[in-house]
């Protein structure tokens, strides 16, 4: 049982597929609720969707934390051997860029409320307070912090759609299982004793 | 020295019987109608977050009379609107949420307005006003406590407190992490006529 929750070489477990897949869903999540919670005309609406975008992003925050933790604390199951020299090394540092947008996103958007002149306090889904980091409440820091959250935005999701793009080329023109090892250990196990 | 000590007191004594008597103005020398002046007058609220901090502004135009009953205070009665639109807090995004369909809805609402019921004289220079305010086409009863602040030569000036509860009118936008309780803080100042 513990195999199947920690990787192995020969595949990830459950605790790093589960948390892939969560960190997808909040990451791609909060691109799509960003981008309408700033066009939505209801100033009511805007007001909800954007409270519940500061809670998933600290969500999102926590549990990227935790993956990163996780991943430090495992071994990296390695790439097929048929896998090309340029790929070997571009695939690592896509990952490390990927860990860094996800960790940098939350942190951008929680200085961007914390410099807000409006001062709206954080209360990741009613739960509790969190308080603002330690900057200055000004126009131009809010400002900055917007333009760095949004442009941070706009480039994590150019990077996951390459991520994506290069999943499926595993997936569908490679056939090399990549893909698949990261729905279920079980499948990559199977597939290997097929092999 | 029993016996200076005793005059000193006895003096205390009547200054304190006196002075309020003579120093403050009292509501049943204030009879008259009275129009609310925007000049000197004052309508501030706020709204505590969870943060520690509140939210406050004021509103800049309104409207209003306030009649006190020569013979009876109780008899009195106060009528004022607000007009929304004139909602400033110190930042425009606020004041433009504040306006919009998620607070006052300026658009399709164009005042807020409180009309007395009752007046209870609590002191000298004190009454607690109930009345009904009616906000986004809901109307429930509200009190509000009245201090006779200032009055001289036809010009009458009342410090008015009260707490609304904001959800009744449905503007509960932002609770919890805003109170649902608007603590209003009014300086009234009206001239006879």
């Amino acid at each position: 049982m513990n195999a199947r929750i920690k990787n192995t070489p020969g595949g990830y477990g459950w605790g790093a597929i589960i948390l892939h897949w969560i960190i997808a869903v909040l990451f791609i999540g909060l691109f799509a609720l960003g981008l309408a919670m700033t066009r939505v005309t209801s100033q009511r609406i805007s007001f909800e969707m954007i409270q519940l975008h500061k809670s998933i992003g600290f969500l999102l925050l926590g549990l990227v934390v935790l993956r990163i933790a996780w991943r430090l604390g495992n071994v990296v199951p390695p790439l097929p051997p048929q896998t090309g020299q340029l790929e070997r090394h571009a695939a690592p540092l896509a990952h490390f860029a990927l860990y860094l947008f996800q960790l940098a996103l939350p942190l951008s958007g929680w200085a961007l409320v914390s410099t807000s002149v409006l001062a709206i306090p954080s209360m990741p889904f009613g739960l509790f307070i969190m308080p603002n980091l330690p900057l200055g409440m000004s126009a131009s820091a809010e400002g900055f912090w917007l333009n760095v959250h949004v442009y941070l935005a706009y480039a994590g999701m150019a990077l996951v759609a390459m991520h994506l793009a290069a999943a499926l080329r595993h997936q569908f023109w490679l056939r090399d299982g990549v893909l698949v090892r990261m729905f279920a250990p079980s499948f990559h196990e199977g597939r290997r004793e097929v092999e | 020295m029993p016996a200076r000590a005793l005059g000193f007191a006895a003096v205390a004594a009547l200054c304190m019987l006196v002075l309020p008597a003579s120093a403050a103005v009292s509501l049943s020398t204030a009879a008259g109608r009275y129009a609310i002046s925007q000049n000197g007058s004052s309508i501030r609220f706020s709204i505590a977050n969870v943060g520690g901090g509140s939210l406050n502004g004021a509103f800049a135009h309104f409207t209003g009379t306030i009649r006190i009953d020569n013979r009876d205070v109780t008899r009195s009665a106060v009528s004022i609107t607000i007009f929304p639109e004139s909602v400033a807090t110190g930042e425009s995004r606020i004041d433009a949420f504040l306006r919009s369909d998620a607070v006052f809805d300026t658009a399709n609402e164009r005042s807020l307005e409180f009309r007395s019921t009752s007046v209870q004289r609590t002191s000298g220079t004190t009454a607690l006003i109930a009345g009904r305010l009616t906000a986004r086409g809901k109307t429930f009863p509200e009190k509000f406590t009245a201090e006779l602040s200032g009055l001289k030569s036809g010009r009458i000036e009342f410090h008015v407190t009260g707490r609304v509860l904001r959800s009744r009118y449905g503007m509960d936008v932002g609770t919890p992490i805003y109170s649902n309780v608007v603590v209003f803080d009014m300086t009234l100042t009206g001239r006879r006529g």
